[in-house]
């Protein structure tokens, strides 16, 4: 019985997981008992067995070479031998840069970033076999689909008499923050309709921006109800702007 | 580069192909230099990056393909299965043959895989886990313990396997 309570914390034991007291009455115990001494030295044969099998795959030097050059600046002509070192150096700039940025509040870029982020999400969306994880036009089938799945909830506009039909939703992750991604429809265009937390993204984004170009995209955001919504594609400024007021509308109703 | 040889390790599990595991190297780099404003000093930047890393991954066809097709099971705690002291995998390790250890941990499914190699390869503790995974620790504990399972059957099952084909060939 003492053993059975033991054996249900040999994994935590093994990852040092345990509090110090507990790894240290589990160490004198495993010493005077064979059984779970033999539990442990199993455990940890698997373990030492998956850490090598696990270090499997390395990096070719060619391709570490075109992300070094990708993210760093390119090495001046005459200086190539040194490219490495220089790649690293530059490396190390561009973080304590990145650091410096923080302190210095740098929004625009994070802004932009959070476009080109939008954009590709809205980009690869559109591309895969099966853009939404639920198909519906129904917006009463949509919102609660999302329920348990995202941290908030959200209202969707009634499109009747309107030329936008909702076609369906997903899960979307922005900055390792969870969100609401729903695909509209007007005309053949597409457009995405991204929702999160505000909270969680204070910092990266927090202006109110009429219908813009970005990446060639019309895009319009907004905050409301803690909410930050984000409408994207490559519909009419009028769609994007005719949409964002449905969902405003529905959203302050 | 920090952590290149690592994330390019654990992006190859994840997405089982070179090519696509060396985009999202490259996509994890280019997205941590352009985010790196809202990296949050004192906090862990390993977790940062792997959590960039796996978030990219979820995103692309072949991380939505994986998380879609294996449905995830209930994370409740369940209790742990008894180890057996007739040791299958003790017997695979003691003959090397990792071939079988790399095959049972590429079959596991997705979520099982990345937890696994995290804790085991990239030694993080339970709260870098969680951070990078975007899980609570209790979940980290139960989901590793069911990874772990997993991997101990599988092995099992590729241990019999082998005695029954020299029974057969015997």
């Amino acid at each position: 019985m003492v053993c059975e309570s033991w054996r249900a914390k040999l994994d935590n034991y093994l990852d040092g997981e345990l509090p110090s007291e507990e790894m240290r009455a589990f160490g004198t115990h495993v010493q005077s008992c064979r059984f779970c001494a033999t539990d442990a030295l199993v455990s940890v044969q698997l373990k030492r067995s998956i850490q090598a099998a696990g270090k499997r795959f390395t990096p070719s030097a060619e391709f570490r070479r075109r992300v070094q050059q990708s993210i760093a600046a390119k090495p001046r002509r005459g200086i190539a031998r040194f490219s490495w070192m220089i790649a690293t150096a530059m490396i190390g700039f561009l973080l304590v840069a990145g650091l410096a940025a923080t302190y210095l509040g740098r929004q625009r870029a994070g802004r932009e970033q959070v476009y080109s982020e939008l954009a590709d999400l809205h980009v690869a969306t559109l591309a895969g076999s099966s853009p939404v994880d639920v198909v519906s036009t129904d917006r009463h089938t949509v919102k609660p689909w999302f329920q348990g799945k995202i941290p908030f909830t959200f209202d969707l506009p009634e499109l009747q008499n309107s030329e936008f039909s909702l076609l369906g939703g997903r899960i979307t992750y922005l900055g390792q923050t969870p969100g609401a991604h729903l695909i509209y429809e007007v005309r053949k265009h597409k457009i995405s309709v991204f929702i999160f937390q505000e909270g969680s993204l204070r910092g990266r984004w927090d202006e109110e921006s009429p219908v813009t170009k970005e990446l060639s995209f019309n895009m319009e955001t907004w905050s409301q109800g803690s909410l930050r919504y984000c409408i994207l594609g490559d519909a009419a400024t009028a769609d994007i702007s005719n949409l964002a007021e449905l969902l405003k509308h529905a959203a302050g109703a | 580069m920090p952590l290149f040889d690592q994330l390019y390790n654990f992006a190859h599990w994840l997405t089982r192909n070179r090519d696509e595991a060396e985009d999202l190297v490259q996509e994890t780099y280019a997205k941590a230099l352009k985010g790196f404003s809202s990296f949050r000093l004192g906090t862990n930047f390993r977790a940062w990056m792997y959590r960039i890393l796996r978030n990219t991954f979820l995103t692309s066809r072949t991380g939505l393909k994986a998380t879609m097709t294996v449905p995830l099971d209930s994370e409740e705690d369940e209790p742990g299965l008894a180890l057996e002291r007739e040791t299958p995998e003790t017997i695979l390790i003691e003959r090397s043959n990792w071939q079988l250890v790399h095959t049972a941990i590429d079959q596991l499914p997705v979520h099982f895989r990345e937890i696994l190699l995290l804790c085991e390869v990239e030694e993080m503790s339970y709260q870098e886990i969680a951070e990078t995974l975007s899980i609570p620790i209790g979940t980290v504990m139960s989901r590793l313990s069911r990874a772990r399972n997993g991997l101990r059957d599988c092995l099992r099952r590729k241990l019999q396997r082998d005695e029954m084909a020299k029974v057969v060939r015997g």
